[in-house]
């Protein structure tokens, strides 16, 4: 479905310029859920914005579904890591969610309901009617993924999407991020530092390298479904992958004995 | 209630400022510091200012200048806010545009009423002219700071969801302009205020505050009614400003909220 070849992309120019990827190659298969892992600042935003068409690359190519991106791409949604900000705080929390769905030609009272639903989904019924900056920061990162997860697009995009959510909730909301994907077939790229969450909901942990990133690793998840945050964190192969994540990261050579 | 809160409200405040001025000026009138031949007294301009009200000719002077204020308001409005947007939006065209703006925004309006005067035969048209010319940069300015304001990444949000660019102009760029071009307006008002009276304090004309003040003569009679209706002038610049000021924080309360909070 998404094919990344050799993309590389400089910041500025001269002597400041600096170099953010450095030549990724990825494959996304319609409907895996890949999870990227990498370093701070080491161009997964650059990335994930690459893909969106909000990002002209200095060089390489994405295409989606055949086809090259150079604008934003239909059917997409993105979960910005900076949520607060991709907020409009004119509008209600509900008509946030609901906005975006006029692309999908629903009319009122359809948004509103799936609004509602999705709101309820992640954990936030009550907050349809107050506005954003009325929330504390993990309230409202929930509701950034609430309208992206309303909007059902082929293609999700999440960068960092629970990084400011308590641990139960973020448990909570990444099995929904998994019953999503299954329900409605969406193809998801999820960013995250955190690597057992990366080894708990991918079906694939791509690790990029520091800047320029390559990709350092690429390993496919194949752990018992469906996932349980108990008995799936317990799990010897869970375990297993998360060291081998955790390796990659801090840029040890790999184990030949479990890259194939 | 204790002396100290109610020092704290505001409107209390004001209320004992302007008591204090009035007795500060009628005692000034009463010992002789100011002859009241030359000032009336305070007690009679406020005396004149309430038969004023009462006064049929008057008010049709004030309707009259409020005519103009608001159709030069109003045009204004619809004149700054597209051309703010469309220089804010080209960048090639501000910088094509602003050596323009840059000399002709210096120029002060009153001096240009006796060409237009020369421009527009009707009193209206002239005055509405004078003010749209005064009013219009606030408005401008604010709209293009606004713009400048917009959040990128609000913007991206929207695109991503595959938004094209004018549904990103009204949706985004629009509501976040808002409040910034709602400051524009208020200060535009008081500005379209002070024009209106000015135009036909030196054009002429057959109605408005500024006639009725021009033709009061210079009796001594004449004065007070010349001080009380500069009084009401004052007054309506006062209310217009409480007005939009209210509404501002009406509309735009997610704005003052967020920008208190951040602060
Ligand atoms: N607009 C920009 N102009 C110049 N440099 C930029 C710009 N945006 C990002 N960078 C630089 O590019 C590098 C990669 O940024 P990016 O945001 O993609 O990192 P990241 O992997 O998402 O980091 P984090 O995990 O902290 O979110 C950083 O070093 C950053 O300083
Ligand atoms: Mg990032």
């Amino acid at each position: 479905m998404l094919e990344i070849s050799n993309l590389t992309h400089v910041y500025g120019g001269g002597p400041g310029a600096h170099h953010a990827l450095g030549g990724i190659d990825l494959k996304v298969a319609q409907g895996e859920l890949v999870c990227i892992v990498g370093p701070s600042g080491c161009g997964k935003s650059t990335l994930l914005r690459s893909i969106a068409g909000l990002l002209r690359p200095t060089g390489g190519t994405v295409t989606l579904g055949g086809k090259p991106v150079e604008r934003t791409p239909d059917d997409l949604a993105v979960v910005f890591q900076d949520y607060s900000r991709s907020l409009f705080p004119w509008m209600s929390v509900g008509d946030n969610v609901a906005l975006p769905l006029r692309r999908k030609g629903m009319d009122r009272p359809r948004r509103r309901e799936a609004a509602t639903e999705a709101l309820e989904q992640v954990g936030l019924a009550g907050a349809a009617g107050k506005y954003p900056w009325q929330l504390s920061g993990g309230m409202q990162q929930r509701v950034s993924i609430a309208r992206a997860l309303a909007y059902r697009p082929a293609l999700m995009l999440m960068d960092e999407p629970f990084g400011s959510v308590d641990a139960q909730t973020r448990e909570d909301l990444e099995d929904l991020t998994l019953r999503v994907r299954s329900h409605h077939d969406m193809t998801i790229l999820l960013i995250t530092h955190d690597i057992d969450e990366s080894v708990y909901v991918g079906d694939r942990v791509v690790v990029l390298s520091k800047a320029p990133a390559t990709v350092a690793g690429d390993l496919r998840v194949d752990l018992p479904g469906p996932r349980d945050q108990i008995t799936t964190r317990e799990n010897p192969a869970f375990v297993h992958l998360r060291a081998e994540v955790g390796r990659l990261v801090r840029g040890m050579r790999n184990d030949p004995a479990v890259s194939s | 209630m204790t002396g100290r809160s109610l020092l704290d409200n505001r409107l209390l405040c004001g209320a004992i400022g302007i008591a204090g001025l009035f007795c500060v000026a009628e005692l000034a009138g009463r010992t002789g510091l100011i002859d009241p031949i030359v000032f009336p007294l305070a007690s009679t301009v406020v005396g004149r200012a309430v038969e004023l009200a009462a006064d049929g000719d008057f008010l049709a002077d004030v309707v009259s200048t409020l005519g103009a204020w608001a159709a030069g308001l109003l045009l204004t409005v619809l004149i700054a806010v597209p051309v703010g947007f469309l220089l804010g939006t080209l960048p090639r065209v501000e910088s094509a545009l602003r050596p323009v703006l840059e000399f002709l925004r210096p120029i002060p309006s009153v001096a240009l009423i006796p060409l237009a005067l020369l421009l527009f035969s009707d009193r209206f048209d002239m005055k509405v002219a004078v003010i749209v010319y005064a009013a219009w940069w606030p408005v401008l300015i604010n709209t293009m700071y606004g713009l400048r304001d917009v959040d990128p990444l609000a913007k991206e949000t929207l695109r991503s969801f595959g938004f094209g660019p004018l549904a990103v102009l009204w949706r985004v760029s629009l509501p976040s302009t808002a409040p910034f071009i709602a400051t524009g307006v208020r200060l535009a008002a008081a500005i379209a205020l002070i024009l209106a009276i000015s135009a036909e304090l030196l054009g002429g004309g057959s109605s408005g505050i500024g006639t009725f003040i021009l033709e009061s003569g210079s009796s001594t009679d004449a004065l007070e009614y010349t001080v009380a209706a500069t009084i009401w002038a004052g007054a309506i610049g006062v209310i217009s400003n409480s007005l939009f000021t209210l509404a501002e924080r009406r509309l735009f309360h997610w704005h003052l909220a967020r920008t208190e909070g951040t602060r």
